[in-house]
């Protein structure tokens, strides 16, 4: 079960920071939930630095990031 | 479709264009080692409009109207126009006050802190340095989980009240409109306020600059925060390459002079210059962008950043009408007194708005 971040609406750096938690807990699977493609950006970085392999798609006005590994 | 401008290369594309545009308007007229400087120009927007009547500091800056519309312009064509906000309205807006009541006591926004240096002006070293810690501060608190809060989508229309206003400050400025005898709008005849470049090669290289810092997200707070956070060196290498692009072009426009005393637009008072600053960078990590970043987050919809903006030149007004700014002369009478404030108010702000940091 991927653990789901909702960071909608959160205004830079904290999508970062709560992926950052999510890492750090040694979660596998992150599914991250942000309004802008700059948080998508910003959290396909951290992740694929942690060595996630990521992947985004829209939803509605927000985009949902996903990261593996 | 994949964004050029972000990638590493991108972002150092962006610094160095910066970097080079903003000397060059030094060289075209505008103010020694403040060819771009959000805050101080912002401060003369506010002079402009009579917020406050340093009668040196007064003149609607066009590259602050360029660099909103620019954003404007190219996030509505590329898809990252979103109109939105209420996220910690009114604490954003005194963010923005302090911050710039922090700026004036150094003289210069993180940008303006690059191009001093990049300038020779060494002062801004202990500008820098305020920078970091604040933005240090900042980090602690974000660590912790601090937050303003979500911002909701907001209706089209929303996002495009910054930009209208800007495009009135530029008819303001187009057709220079007298309200009243002896009234705003004003405009410098002596000291940095009367000096700048063509209001055309402004306007367009604001446009520039804001369109290409759209695309790179280009920031000079997020840049240090993203190595204490999280080690990222992406943000930085752009400024990076603003600072060496500037000092390139300062050697070959010869405005290159290096040294503590006599530097233009600045004074030597190291520890409210440190102080300052400190200020600042605590301010723009709370409220999540540096004074440039602020702008363009501003001309792509967001209403928080546009209210960050309002404050700050309202903060100008304050600075100055209150003596908290500082000139070449030094420090002003109660600007280490609206430090002093500042931190306080930021600190209780950070302290005060936590989430719990589960999502």
């Amino acid at each position: 079960m991927a653990q789901q971040i909702d960071a909608r609406g959160l205004s830079c750096p904290q999508p970062v920071v709560l992926t950052q938690q999510a890492i750090a807990d040694g979660e596998r699977s992150i599914t991250v939930t942000v309004s802008s493609s700059v948080s998508k950006e910003n959290v396909i970085r951290i992740l694929e630095r942690n060595g996630y392999t990521t992947d985004s798609r829209d939803d509605g006005d927000d985009i949902v990031v996903s990261g593996n590994k | 479709m994949k964004n050029i401008l972000s990638t590493r290369w991108g972002i150092i594309l962006a610094g160095a264009l910066i970097g080079t545009i903003a000397v060059s308007l030094q060289f075209l007229g505008n103010p020694p080692n403040m060819g771009v400087c959000v805050a101080c120009f912002e401060r003369d927007i506010a002079g402009a409009l009579g917020l406050h009547r340093a009668d040196v500091v007064q003149y609607l800056r066009p590259e602050i109207m360029g660099f909103v519309i620019g954003a404007f312009f190219i996030s509505l064509a590329l898809g990252d126009y979103k109109p939105r906000g209420g996220s910690s309205t009114l604490i954003r807006f005194f963010l923005g006050v302090f911050a710039m009541c922090g700026a004036l006591v150094f003289l210069g926004c993180p940008w303006r802190a690059l191009l001093r240096l990049a300038g020779g002006d060494l002062n801004a070293l202990l500008g820098i340095a305020g920078l970091i810690v604040g933005i240090a501060i900042g980090v602690v608190f974000l660590k912790k989980g601090f937050s303003l809060g979500r911002a909701y989508p907001l209706k089209k229309a929303a996002g495009w009240i910054f930009p209208a206003v800007m495009l009135g400050l530029f008819l303001l400025l187009a057709f220079q409109v007298s309200f009243s005898e002896g009234g705003p709008v004003f405009f410098s005849q002596k000291g940095p306020g009367s000096q700048k470049a063509n209001l055309y090669i402004s306007l367009a290289a604001g446009l520039v600059i804001g369109a290409i810092a759209q695309r790179s997200r280009f920031c000079t707070m997020g840049s240090l925060r993203d190595i204490i956070l999280t080690r990222d060196t992406h943000l930085v290498s752009g400024i990076g390459s603003l600072l060496v692009f500037a000092f390139i072009f300062n050697l070959i426009y010869g405005q290159f002079n290096p040294g503590f005393e006599g530097q233009p637009i600045a004074h030597t008072d190291h520890l409210w210059n440190f102080l300052g600053m400190t200020l600042s960078g605590l301010a723009y990590a709370l409220a999540g962008g540096c004074p440039g970043r602020q702008l363009i987050l501003s001309g792509e919809g967001d209403n928080d950043a546009a209210v960050f903006v309002t404050g700050m030149i309202v903060g100008a007004g304050i600075a100055h009408n209150f003596s908290a700014a500082s000139s070449p002369k030094g420090v002003g009478a109660f600007g280490p007194a609206m430090v002093v404030i500042g931190i306080v108010f930021c600190l209780i702000v950070g302290f005060t708005m936590r989430d719990r940091m589960k999502a």
